[in-house]
């Protein structure tokens, strides 16, 4: 909005002055770089990522504030990512979707559903959604499962097109992969069992061991509060798992005290295991997205109008979803749960 | 060695029959006193000998040089002496092949069924990994199937893992091995157990219990189970060893006994021109009936044993671990379809499923263990198992190579049937391999029985057997110096 606002505005003071603004900033810009980077190297808080993505983290800060909103308007056009994907042959004329097969009610396979290997949940619809409009047919597909810190490797490497994997849009991982408009809105809350004296995210905390998931945003989240003193003291991070439901086994095993995840997979953990439950209220708010290569732009373009298409849609779209897989473990009101709408497409390019 | 400073236990003083140690030679006509000195050195005289005792000792000496110079005397030494040395040879002789068909017997009995026993453990281990995995893999209603090879599974390495126990030392480090595995094994089963309840229910914690209870089996059991069947290997070739290992000092001592009765005789000759005397000639004869049958029993001992090493262990060692490879690489291969591509490596700049790229080694190692059991197989009924493994295998990569092109392409439901769908899938081959292994195994175990059981009844009596001819040859020997003693009366 502000930008929109501000462009309109220069196009009032001319061509040339505009050109001049524009020059000046990017000099600054490019002054200001080294030195964000270096600052962001120094503040060693996020120990899972690497380098690029602590000065991207530091750059990003100043730069994005709403990284849900760092998206690209939605079109239908086709471009050089459909292309590539639309002229698959033969068997190979798939989608090929990085998801997970872990996560009750998102993406996950049945053991129940009669011999059949069909993933299913939340994100599994959407991606047949996707994968209906861009190849015709929602079977389309190809699931690889992931663990949760190779999903931006995996699209890195174009191992997959696309992740939905209930992936939280944040401005660090903006500066390695694109991501779609927000399509659910979660936040991180604690899993610990009923009995515990846990009474959410604060100070019973103190001295107990919490179990994440590696490459999570829960992971980054308690390391920065840790580093800002916001978290309890004595709090043991050490137990990181390849996925978060692993952290139920964990937790069941009594090899920890509490799991941080987002509060809409830990009501999934919750759903399987009637002696453990939410504690307290959600204490960030996140957004998940569709992540996919940083340069598809048209790909990027397309999933968005989908979205929009996906979340109008009364019969068959994300209400029909939210019902049918969600509504049971987070409450029959899908409100605190639905993205913004409408959505903002705020990035240029 | 340590000796009461007063002279409370003096040495034996020199008694009738001189069979005593040690004297310094006098005259250089008793050689063997030299050469035959039965064991146990001579007492050096302490430096301040008391009296009584330096009496006593210069005593026996005195009576000894006496008779030394005498020729009855000198015989009485002669026949003493060669009495020793037969005795020793056949003491030495029962004593030496006595330990080598005790460790024979070890590995007939023990070392080898032991061996045997942590191959199984190892195997049961890994056997019902794969089944837990390839119930999984058929989702919520296991097959009774899968379900049977599971427990059979489970209950091989626990009964296994039982023996292994009354049969391992204390404090050894197989011991050790044994008290972790037995924690590890209920921890794994309760962790299936919980990943079987859930998976009846429909929850994916089911599948992450699944994961967890895999990778403690990878990561501790299976290399734990490994280290078991490693250190019992390592005791059955030690046994090997010391059943084979030559009895020379029996051997020599037959020699000398020998040549020290052809002396006597020799000099008995010279003296006498009396060629034969019935006493020594026994005793040569016992003698060398006894050397004789060390020498030959023992190497046909040997023989048997290296028979039942060359084309009895080292076929089992190579078809077990063939047999682990393919289990292995089956346990791999149903991971791949577990995991769907949640577990990769870097392997060069190529980043691969990680299970698949384990399969291949494990096929690798199974092809090579299979052509390796090929040229270890000595007759038809070794060969045609392991033929018919060599063709399932053949057949097995083939078809995986069609269940991944179809997992490839994203067909997943099509490579899970190739996979665990029984006709035409990879299942069949495994199962073809595996139970080509196992009469493989059979058939060398019953080889390997044969052989070392062979060798050790090669062995057998020979311990008592030298014995007894020894107790004759002595008595034999003293019998013919008698006789001739018999002449100075």
């Amino acid at each position: 909005m502000r930008a929109r606002r501000l462009r309109t505005g220069l196009k009032g003071w001319g061509g040339v002055g505009a050109m001049a603004v524009a020059c000046a900033l990017a000099v600054l810009f490019a002054l200001l770089l080294p030195l964000a980077r270096a600052d962001g190297g120094s503040d060693g808080t996020d120990s899972g990522g690497h380098g690029v993505a602590r000065g991207g983290q530091a750059r990003a800060a100043e730069e994005c504030t709403d990284p849900e909103k760092q998206t690209l308007p939605p079109a239908g056009d086709d471009g050089p990512a459909i292309d590539e994907i639309r002229g698959r042959e033969g068997e190979r004329r798939k989608l090929i979707v990085g998801v997970d097969q872990n996560s009750y009610h998102w993406g996950y396979r049945d053991p129940n559903s009669g011999g059949d290997a069909e993933l299913e949940g939340f994100d599994i619809d959407l991606v047949r959604r996707i994968a209906e409009d861009i190849l015709g047919d929602r079977n389309a597909v190809q699931f690889k499962a992931i663990p949760t810190d190779q999903r931006i490797p995996a699209i890195q490497d174009g191992r997959v097109d696309m992740v939905v994997r209930t992936m939280t849009i944040n401005c660090d991982r903006l500066t390695d992969v694109a991501f779609s408009a927000p399509y659910f809105r979660t936040g991180q809350q604690v899993l610990a069992p009923r009995s515990s004296d846990i009474t959410g995210y604060d100070g019973t905390l103190a001295g107990k061991e919490i179990c994440t998931a590696a490459g999570s945003t829960a992971l980054s989240t308690l390391q920065r509060d840790r580093a800002d003193g916001r978290l309890a003291e004595g709090v043991d991070l050490r137990t990181t798992v390849p996925n978060q439901l692993d952290c139920l086994v964990r937790l069941q095993l009594g090899e920890v005290d509490a799991v941080v995840t987002d509060g809409a997979l830990a009501a999934s953990q919750a759903a399987q295991d009637p002696t453990v439950e939410l504690k307290g209220d959600a204490f960030t708010t996140e957004y998940y997205g569709v992540a996919m290569k940083k340069d598809a732009d048209d790909l990027v373009r397309r999933v968005n109008h989908i979205l929009v298409q996906w979340r109008a849609d009364e019969a068959e779209g994300w209400q029909r979803s939210y019902e049918r897989w969600l509504s049971k473990t987070m409450g029959g009101d899908p409100a605190k749960s639905e993205p913004p709408s409408p959505p903002q497409y705020l990035r240029e390019n | 060695m340590n000796r009461p400073p007063k002279g409370s236990a003096a040495p034996p003083p020199g008694t009738g029959v001189p069979t005593l140690p040690a004297v310094p030679p006098r005259s250089a006509s008793v050689p063997p006193q030299r050469g035959g000195a039965p064991a146990g050195s001579p007492p050096p005289p302490p430096p301040p000998p008391t009296a009584p005792r330096r009496t006593a000792f210069a005593e026996g000496l005195d009576r000894l040089r006496a008779a030394a110079v005498t020729e009855p005397g000198r015989l009485r030494i002669i026949g003493a002496l060669l009495a020793a040395l037969v005795v020793a040879f056949g003491a030495v002789t029962a004593w030496q092949m006595h330990e080598r068909s005790a460790a024979a017997d070890d590995v007939l009995h023990r070392s080898q069924p032991l061996t045997s026993d942590a191959a199984d453990i190892y195997r049961s281990l890994a056997e019902a990994n794969t089944a837990a995995s390839s119930g999984f893999l058929a989702g919520g209603q296991e097959t009774e199937e899968s379900r049977d090879r599971y427990e059979k599974g489970i209950r091989t390495a626990a009964e296994g893992l039982v023996t292994a126990a009354a049969d391992s030392d204390a404090d050894s480090p197989s011991a050790d091995t044994i008290t972790r595995l037995n924690r590890l094994l209920p921890e794994y089963k309760g962790l299936i157990e919980r990943a079987r309840t859930y998976n009846r229910q429909g929850f994916p914690v089911g599948g992450a219990y699944l994961r967890y209870a895999n990778e403690k089996m990878q990561r501790e059991m299976l290399p734990a189970a490994e280290d078991l069947y490693k250190t019992e290997n390592r005791r059955l070739s030690a046994d090997y060893d010391d059943a084979r290992s030559y009895p020379w000092a029996a051997i020599g001592l037959g020699v000398l006994a020998l040549a020290a009765l052809a002396w006597a005789q020799h000099r008995n000759y010279r003296r006498t021109n009396r060629v034969l005397n019935h006493g020594m000639v026994t005793a040569t004869a016992t003698a060398a009936v006894v050397l004789l049958w060390l020498v030959v029993g023992h190497g046909v001992a040997r023989s048997n044993l290296g028979d039942s090493h060359d084309h009895g262990v080292r076929s089992l060692n190579v078809l077990h671990d063939a047999r682990i490879a393919s289990l292995k690489a089956r346990g791999n291969e149903n991971l791949t379809l577990v995991a769907r591509g949640a577990e990769t490596k870097k392997v060069g700049d190529e980043t691969v499923d990680a299970y698949d790229f384990d399969f291949g080694k494990n096929m690798d190692a199974l092809g090579n263990g299979l052509a390796r059991a090929a040229s270890l197989a000595d007759d038809e009924a070794g060969e045609r198992p392991v033929t018919v493994a060599k063709g399932n295998m053949a057949e097995w990569k083939e078809r995986h190579a069609a269940a991944r092109e179809q997992d490839e392409n994203g067909n997943y439901q099509q490579a899970l049937d190739l996979v665990i769908g029984g006709e035409g899938a990879t299942d069949e081959c495994f199962d073809g391999v595996d139970a080509s292994l196992a009469t493989a195994l059979e058939h060398e175990e019953r080889e390997f029985a044969q052989a070392a059981g062979d060798g050790l009844d090669a062995m057998g009596y020979l311990p008592q057997g030298a014995g007894v001819l020894a107790g004759l040859g002595a008595a034999g020997a003293l019998l013919g110096i008698g006789r001739r003693l018999s002449e100075y009366r």
